[in-house]
C-alpha cells in the first residue's frame, strides 16, 4: 500500500520543531509499524537526508521504548499493542498518517519522535522499592505464602512496561496510571507492607513535583496501556495514600 | 492552595469529597422538588420548603456549607483544569480522544460551566429574592397572601418558555457531568474493584434520572399552570 | 600468555564456599573509596550495580537505552532456573549442575556450572524478598513449570514475562541505590572503548547518546555486561540495539574472546514473512510443555497447505508428522533447543515446511487443550461434557497459562492460535560464547570482568531453557560481589584514578576520529545494507548447520564486505547530536570483525558440540544416526581467541577442560 505521513521533526530539545509530509509506497500489511518507519528512513538516507528518530529496542512489545502518538491515539489505533506490534494491516491504502512523539511537559521531546522520560525514573528512585539487601541469606520463598489471588494481581500490575503511554493519552498528562501500577504491586504484596506508607507518599510526592498533571479518571489511560493495566490501581493508590496521609 | 491540598491526590479526594455532598444535595433537593407535583396542590411542598427556609440548623449550618461546597468544587475544578493544561504545553495535531474516553469525561470543565450558569440563574430566581424576604426585609413568615408562598412562587417561575428550556438545558449538562462525576468520584476515593460494579450501574441511573426528573418536574408545570 | 582459570582446588560441591572463606575482602571504609564502572543493566549488570552499591563501592552504570529497565533481559519470558526441589521431583544442586553440563554438551567449566546450581537457589530468595510476583500455586506457594532437556520441574516463572520481573526486581534495587546516590546511572551512553592503565582496566571511553559529546570516566575497575552478540545475523530475537561493541572493544584492548561459534538457535520462534523483517519474535520455550510439534506427513498436503487448499486442522492424526516425538521418544517435544532447531530445519530442507517461505513447522495445541478441558469437566463434575464445552474450559487453562504468548502471535502473524496451530522456526537467540573469564569472572585483563551472556562461562555449547536468566542474575548478586572484592582490596590505596593521562587521552582520540570518519564519509550504502549482507552470509554460511567449505567462503565474504563498508558506508547526519544511524554503524562495524572470527572459530571446531552442528561430524549410523558426533578427544577444550590485528590473525589459546565430577557421554534424548 502507499501512504502519506506526517511526522513530526524537531531538531533537538531548542528547535521548535514542525510537521513534515513524506510517502511512502510499497508497504506489505504483513509490516510492523516500526518496520514502515525503516522502509522510510532507508528512503531518506538515500536521498541524503537526515532519518526520523525514533526509540525502539526489543521490537516485541516488551522494553516500553517506542512511544508513537499515531492518528491521535498513543501506540496507534490497535489495542494492547505498542507501537513495535502495530501492524500495518491497521491502515489501509491511500491513508495518511500522523505520528508525533508522546508529549507531556514532563517528556521533553529530546529529537524527532524521541522523548525524554527520566521523569518516570526519579519517580521510581523515591520509593519503587523494597529495601533488601543481596545478602544470599534472606528467608525461603516459600515461607511467606501468598494468596494466588493477591500474586496475580500484583503480578498484572507489575506488566507496566513504562512506556508512558498512559501520560501520552491522559489529557492531563497524567502519570497516576504508572505510578499506581507500581504501588499496587507491592501493595498486594506482604514484602511490600512495611515501607508501604513512605513509599505511596514519596512516589506521588514525586510525581506531582515532575509537572504530570492530575487525573480526572477519563480512563483514557486503561484503554491505550499496550499491557492493560486497569483502573483498579489507580483507585488502590488513592486508598494507600489516604490511609498513608492518616497515618502520617 | 497550600496545606493539605498540596498534593494531586489530596486534591483529587476533595473534589470527590465535595461531588459526594453536592450529589446528595441535589439528591434532596429533588426529593423535595418532586412533592410539588403530588395531587395536594402543593400542600407537602409548602410544607417541606417552610421547614427547609426556616429551620435554624439548615439555614445556618447546612447552607453556608452548601455555598462553600459548591464554590470549592467549582473553584478547584478550575484550578485543576489550569493546572492540567499546563502539564501539556505543546498539544497534538491530530488526538483522537474519543477512540479511548467519553466526550463527558474530557469536557467536565464545559458541563461544569453550564451548570455554573445555570446556578447563577438560579440564585436569580430563588435564592436572592429568598434571602431578601429573610434576611433583609426580616420576614421569616414564608406567608403571601394568607398561605404559604413557595409552591405559587415555583409555578410562576415555569411560565416563560425561555427559563424552562433554560433549564432543560442545564439539566442535561447536568446529566453530563454526573454520567462521568458519579463513578469519577467513587474512583478518586478509590472505591473501584470488582464489588463496585453495581455502583457504577448505579451511577449511571442516578447520573440520567435525577436530571430527568427535575426536567420532568419543570415541564409538569409549564403545561399545568 | 597461558589461561588459567584460577578453579580453587578441592573437591567440586566445597570450592565455592571454601574460595569465599579465603578470598580477601575490602573494608567498609575503604569501599568507598573505590569506583566501579559496570556496562550494561540487564540482569547482569542491573544486579552487579546495585550490589555492589550495597556493599559501599561507587557505582557508574551504563546504558545506552534510556533506563536501565529496557535492556533485552527483559524479553526473556519463559523461567529462570533454580534447584529449590520445591516439587519434591528429585531435585538437587548436583542434579542442575549434571543437566546443565550435559545440556551444554560438556563444554563448559565444571567449578563454574556447580557454583552457579548452588546459587540458584539463592536467587529466588532474594527475588521474592524484592517483590517479584513469580506465580504461586492455590496453596500460596512458588509455582514450578518444566523446561527442555530436564526431567524435573524447576522452572519459577512469572507468566511469560520472567525476564520482565526479573530485570524489574534487580532495576528497583539499582533505583534504591540511585536515590542513595551510591550509583550513578548514565542513560544513553554507549562505552566504546576501554582505558587500560599499567595492565590494568581503569575506565572507559562512552558517547553520550543525546548530545554526542565523547566522555571519559575512571574506575577501579570495569566490569562488562553487555550482552550477547546474536545481532551478527541481523536477524534475531535479540533487541535491535543489542550490540557487541563492549565486548569487541575489549578484546581488541587484551581480552580473549571465547567460542564464538556457540550460538543457540532457538526453535520456537515466529516465522520470517518477508525481506523488510527487522527483527524475530520469540514464543517462549514453555510452549513446548503442552504444544506438540509437527508437519505433514505427505508432500502432497504440504503443496496443499501452501496454496491455501488446506487448513492445518484438516489432516488427521495419521496424516501428521510429531517428529521430536517419533525421533527422540524419551523426551518428544522437550528435547533440548539445538536438537529441536536441528529437527525442524531437517523437516523443512527436506520440502515439509508449511508456510510460503517454506521455513515453518507447526506447533500445536489442539491435544493439550482437550485434555485440560477433559481435566477441568471432571473437576467441575460435568458428566458427557460436549466438545465445545471441553475446548472452552481447555482453552481457558491455556489462556492462563500462555495468554499473553497466544495474543503476541495472534497481533503478529493475524492468526488465531487457539483455532489453528502456531507457526514456528528457528531463530538465532542467545550466543553461549563470549568474552573468555577465569572462575573470578575476569577477563584477561586485569580488573576487567565480564558477566551475563557477555561471558562465555556456564552454559559450554547450548544453554538450556531458563538458565539465562539464573547466570545473569548469579553472576551480578552473588559471583562478582565477591570476586571483584578479591582483587580490589589491593587497590585500597590506589586512590582517585585521573582521567587526565595519555591512556585516556589516546583512547578518546581513537574513538573520536572513528566518529569523524563515519559521519565525513558520505559513502553510497546505509548501515543496514552491510548488516542485512552479513546477516545472511551468517545465516547462511554459519547457521545451524555449518561445514568446512561454508566457513572458508564465509570469512572470505566477511573480509570482503568489511573492507566495502570501510570505503562505501554512509552516516548521515552529525557527531554532536543524537544520531541513531552513527551508533548503528559503529556497532555493524565490530559485527563485521566478530562475524570472521566466528567462521574461524567455526572452522577449527571440527566436531559438533551443542548449538554447532559441523556436518563432517555426525553419527554416520546406529540409532543415533544423523545426530550430532561430538569430539571429546580433540576437542574438550575452550578455544580462547587473541586479537591480533585482523580477525583472520586471531592466535588461538586452549582451556582444556577437565571433568572430575561427570562421565563424559554421548547426549543422547532418545
Amino acid at each position: 500500500m502507499n501512504l502519506t505521513l506526517k511526522i513530526w521533526r524537531q531538531k533537538n530539545a531548542s528547535d521548535k520543531g514542525k510537521m513534515v509530509d513524506y510517502k511512502v509506497t510499497d508497504i506489505s500489511e504483513h509490516m510492523s509499524f516500526l518496520e514502515m518507519m525503516d522502509v522510510l528512513n532507508e528512503q531518506i538516507i538515500n536521498k541524503g537526508e537526515e532519518p526520523v528518530a525514533f526509540d525502539h529496542d526489543c521490537r516485541e512489545g516488551i522494553c516500553g521504548m517506542c512511544s508513537m502518538y499515531i492518528n491521535g491515539e498513543a501506540h496507534g489505533p490497535d489495542r494492547g499493542v505498542t507501537t513495535c506490534q502495530l501492524h500495518m494491516r491497521m491502515f489501509k491504502d491511500g491513508d495518511t498518517i500522523t505520528i508525533e512523539p508522546f508529549r507531556a511537559a514532563a517528556f521533553p521531546v529530546i529529537k524527532d519522535l524521541v522523548v525524554d522520560r527520566t521523569s518516570f525514573e526519579r519517580i521510581q528512585q523515591a520509593g519503587g522499592y523494597i529495601s533488601v539487601n543481596t545478602s544470599g541469606n534472606t528467608q525461603d520463598a516459600n515461607s511467606i505464602p501468598i494468596p494466588k489471588k493477591d500474586a496475580d494481581d500484583a503480578m498484572d500490575a507489575a506488566t507496566c512496561i513504562g512506556c508512558g503511554a498512559c501520560v501520552a493519552t491522559c489529557k492531563n498528562s497524567s502519570a497516576m496510571l504508572f505510578v499506581g501500577a507500581k504501588v499496587s504491586q507491592y501493595a498486594l504484596l506482604p514484602q511490600g507492607q512495611v515501607e508501604a506508607t513512605d513509599r505511596v507518599l514519596n512516589m506521588v510526592a514525586q510525581m506531582d513535583a515532575e509537572g504530570f498533571g492530575n487525573c480526572t479518571n477519563t480512563g483514557a489511560c486503561e484503554v491505550e496501556c499496550p499491557k492493560g493495566i486497569s483502573l483498579e490501581n489507580i483507585a488502590r493508590m488513592n486508598r494507600e495514600y489516604l490511609s498513608a496521609s492518616l497515618k502520617g | 492552595m497550600g496545606g493539605i491540598l498540596n498534593s494531586s491526590i489530596a486534591r483529587k479526594f476533595a473534589m470527590a469529597l465535595s461531588a459526594f455532598f453536592l450529589m446528595f444535595f441535589l439528591l434532596q433537593h429533588f426529593v423535595i422538588n418532586v412533592t410539588s407535583i403530588f395531587p395536594n396542590n402543593g400542600k407537602t411542598f409548602n410544607e417541606l420548603s417552610h421547614f427547609m427556609g426556616t429551620n435554624p440548623l439548615i439555614q445556618y449550618v447546612m447552607q453556608p456549607i452548601l455555598i462553600f461546597g459548591v464554590v470549592f468544587h467549582f473553584v478547584m475544578g478550575f484550578i485543576l483544569e489550569l493546572k492540567n493544561n499546563s502539564a501539556r504545553k505543546i498539544k497534538y495535531a491530530k488526538n483522537n480522544g474519543g477512540a479511548n474516553s467519553t466526550w463527558m469525561s474530557r469536557n467536565m470543565v464545559w458541563s461544569g460551566l453550564a451548570i455554573l450558569a445555570f446556578i447563577v440563574l438560579h440564585f436569580i430566581d430563588f435564592w436572592f429574592p429568598e434571602i431578601n424576604t429573610k434576611f433583609i426585609q426580616g420576614d421569616w413568615s414564608g406567608m403571601h397572601d394568607g398561605q404559604l408562598r413557595y409552591f405559587h412562587e415555583l409555578q410562576e417561575k415555569f411560565v416563560s418558555p425561555a427559563r424552562v428550556a433554560a433549564y432543560v438545558v442545564a439539566f442535561v449538562f447536568l446529566a453530563l457531568h454526573l454520567l462521568h462525576g458519579f463513578n469519577s468520584a467513587f474512583q478518586s476515593v478509590g472505591a473501584n474493584n470488582k464489588y463496585t460494579k453495581g455502583l457504577k450501574t448505579f451511577g449511571k441511573l442516578y447520573a440520567i434520572l435525577i436530571p430527568l426528573g427535575f426536567v420532568v418536574i419543570a415541564l409538569f408545570h409549564h403545561f399545568n399552570h | 600468555m597461558a589461561l588459567d582459570s584460577k578453579t580453587p582446588k578441592g573437591p567440586l560441591k566445597d570450592k565455592w564456599t571454601d574460595y569465599k572463606n579465603h578470598i580477601d575482602l575490602v573494608n567498609p571504609a575503604n569501599k568507598r573509596n573505590i569506583d566501579i564502572i559496570v556496562v550494561g543493566t540487564g540482569l547482569a549488570g542491573g544486579s552487579a550495580s546495585a550490589t555492589l552499591a550495597e556493599l559501599g563501592y561507587n557505582v557508574k552504570a551504563f546504558a545506552y537505552q534510556d533506563s536501565p529497565r529496557r535492556a533485552h533481559s527483559i524479553a526473556a519470558q519463559g523461567g529462570i532456573n533454580a534447584a529449590k526441589n520445591y516439587q519434591g521431583d528429585g531435585d538437587s544442586f548436583y542434579r542442575l549442575f549434571y543437566d546443565t553440563v550435559k545440556g551444554g554438551d560438556y563444554r563448559s567449566r565444571e567449578a563454574n556450572v556447580y557454583r552457579l546450581a548452588e546459587v540458584s537457589a539463592n536467587i529466588i530468595d532474594q527475588c521474592v524478598a524484592q517483590g517479584v510476583p513469580f506465580a504461586r500455586d492455590y496453596g500460596g506457594l512458588l509455582d514450578n513449570r518444566s523446561f527442555g532437556g530436564v526431567l524435573v520441574s524447576r522452572t519459577f516463572y512469572a507468566k511469560g514475562q520472567t525476564g520482565q520481573q526479573l530485570l524489574l526486581g534487580a532495576y528497583s534495587a539499582m533505583n534504591r541505590q540511585i536515590a542513595r546516590g551510591k550509583i550513578e546511572m548514565f542513560n544513553r551512553h554507549e562505552m566504546l572503548d576501554v582505558v587500560i592503565v599499567d595492565g590494568k582496566a581503569r575506565g572507559i571511553i562512552a558517547r553520550n547518546l543525546v548530545t554526542g559529546e565523547i566522555e571519559r570516566h575512571s574506575a577501579h575497575a570495569v566490569v562488562i555486561a553487555s550482552g550477547g552478540y546474536g545481532n551478527v545475523y541481523f536477524l534475531s530475537t535479540n533487541a535491535m540495539g543489542s550490540n557487541a561493541t563492549a565486548a569487541w572493544k575489549i578484546h581488541k584492548k587484551g581480552a580473549y574472546f571465547a567460542n564464538p561459534c556457540y550460538t543457540q538457535i532457538h526453535p520456537t520462534c515466529i516465522p520470517r514473512s518477508g525481506d523488510y523483517q527487522s527483527k524475530l519474535t520469540l514464543m517462549s520455550e514453555s510452549l513446548r510443555n503442552d504444544g506438540r510439534i509437527w508437519v505433514p506427513k505427505n508432500l502432497d498436503d504440504v503443496m496443499a497447505i501452501r496454496e491455501g487448499k488446506k487448513k492445518p486442522t484438516d489432516l488427521s492424526e495419521d496424516e501428521r508428522d510429531y517428529y521430536l516425538e517419533r525421533r527422540y521418544p524419551a523426551f518428544g517435544n522437550l528435547v533440548p533447543r539445538d536438537v529441536a532447531s536441528r529437527a525442524a530445519k531437517e523437516r523443512c530442507d527436506a520440502g515439509y515446511g508449511v508456510n510460503a517461505t517454506g521455513e515453518a513447522v507447526y506447533l500445536d495445541f489442539a491435544s493439550a487443550i482437550k485434555r485440560y478441558g477433559t481435566e477441568q469437566s471432571k473437576i467441575h463434575n460435568i458428566s458427557n461434557p460436549s466438545e465445545t464445552k471441553i475446548y472452552e474450559l481447555g482453552q481457558a487453562i491455556i489462556e492462563a497459562k500462555y495468554g499473553n504468548l497466544f495474543q503476541m502471535y495472534n497481533k503478529i502473524v493475524d492468526e488465531d492460535p487457539y483455532r489453528t496451530p502456531m507457526m514456528i522456526y528457528p531463530a538465532v537467540h542467545y550466543t553461549m560464547g563470549g568474552v573468555w573469564v577465569d572462575y573470578n569472572l575476569m577477563t584477561t585483563v586485569e580488573g576487567l570482568y565480564c558477566l551475563g551472556e557477555a561471558n562465555f562461562s556456564d552454559h559450554g555449547a547450548n544453554r538450556l531453557g531458563a538458565s539465562a536468566l539464573m547466570q545473569g542474575l548469579s553472576d551480578g548478586y552473588f559471583v562478582l560481589p565477591y570476586t571483584i572484592g578479591d582483587y580490589l582490596s589491593n587497590d585500597i590505596r590506589t586512590g582517585k584514578i585521573s582521567t587526565d593521562t595519555e591512556e585516556f587521552e589516546e583512547a578518546e582520540k581513537e574513538v573520536a576520529e572513528r566518529i569523524k570518519f563515519f559521519i565525513n564519509n558520505k559513502g553510497e550504502h546505509s548501515v543496514d545494507y552491510y548488516h542485512k549482507k552479513l546477516g545472511k552470509i551468517m545465516w547462511d554460511k554459519c547457521g545451524m548447520s555449518r561445514n568446512e567449505q561454508g566457513l572458508k567462503e564465509a570469512m572470505v565474504e566477511i573480509k570482503a564486505l568489511r573492507e566495502d563498508f570501510w570505503k562505501n558506508v554512509n552516516v548521515p547526519g552529525d557527531a554532536n547530536e543524537m544520531n541513531p544511524e552513527l551508533e548503528k554503524a559503529g556497532r555493524v562495524a565490530d559485527f563485521l570483525e566478530l562475524g570472521e572470527l566466528f567462521a574461524k572459530d567455526a572452522l577449527d571446531r571440527n566436531e559438533s558440540c551443542g548449538g554447532h552442528f559441523r556436518e563432517e561430524s555426525a553419527e554416520l549410523d546406529g540409532p543415533q544416526k544423523g545426530e550430532a558426533k561430538r569430539n571429546d578427544k580433540d576437542y574438550a577444550y575452550v578455544s580462547a581467541w587473541e586479537y591480533k590485528g585482523e580477525p583472520a590473525d586471531a592466535v588461538l589459546h586452549k582451556e582444556e577442560l577437565e571433568f572430575n565430577d561427570i562421565e563424559l557421554k554421548q547426549r543422547s534424548y532418545k
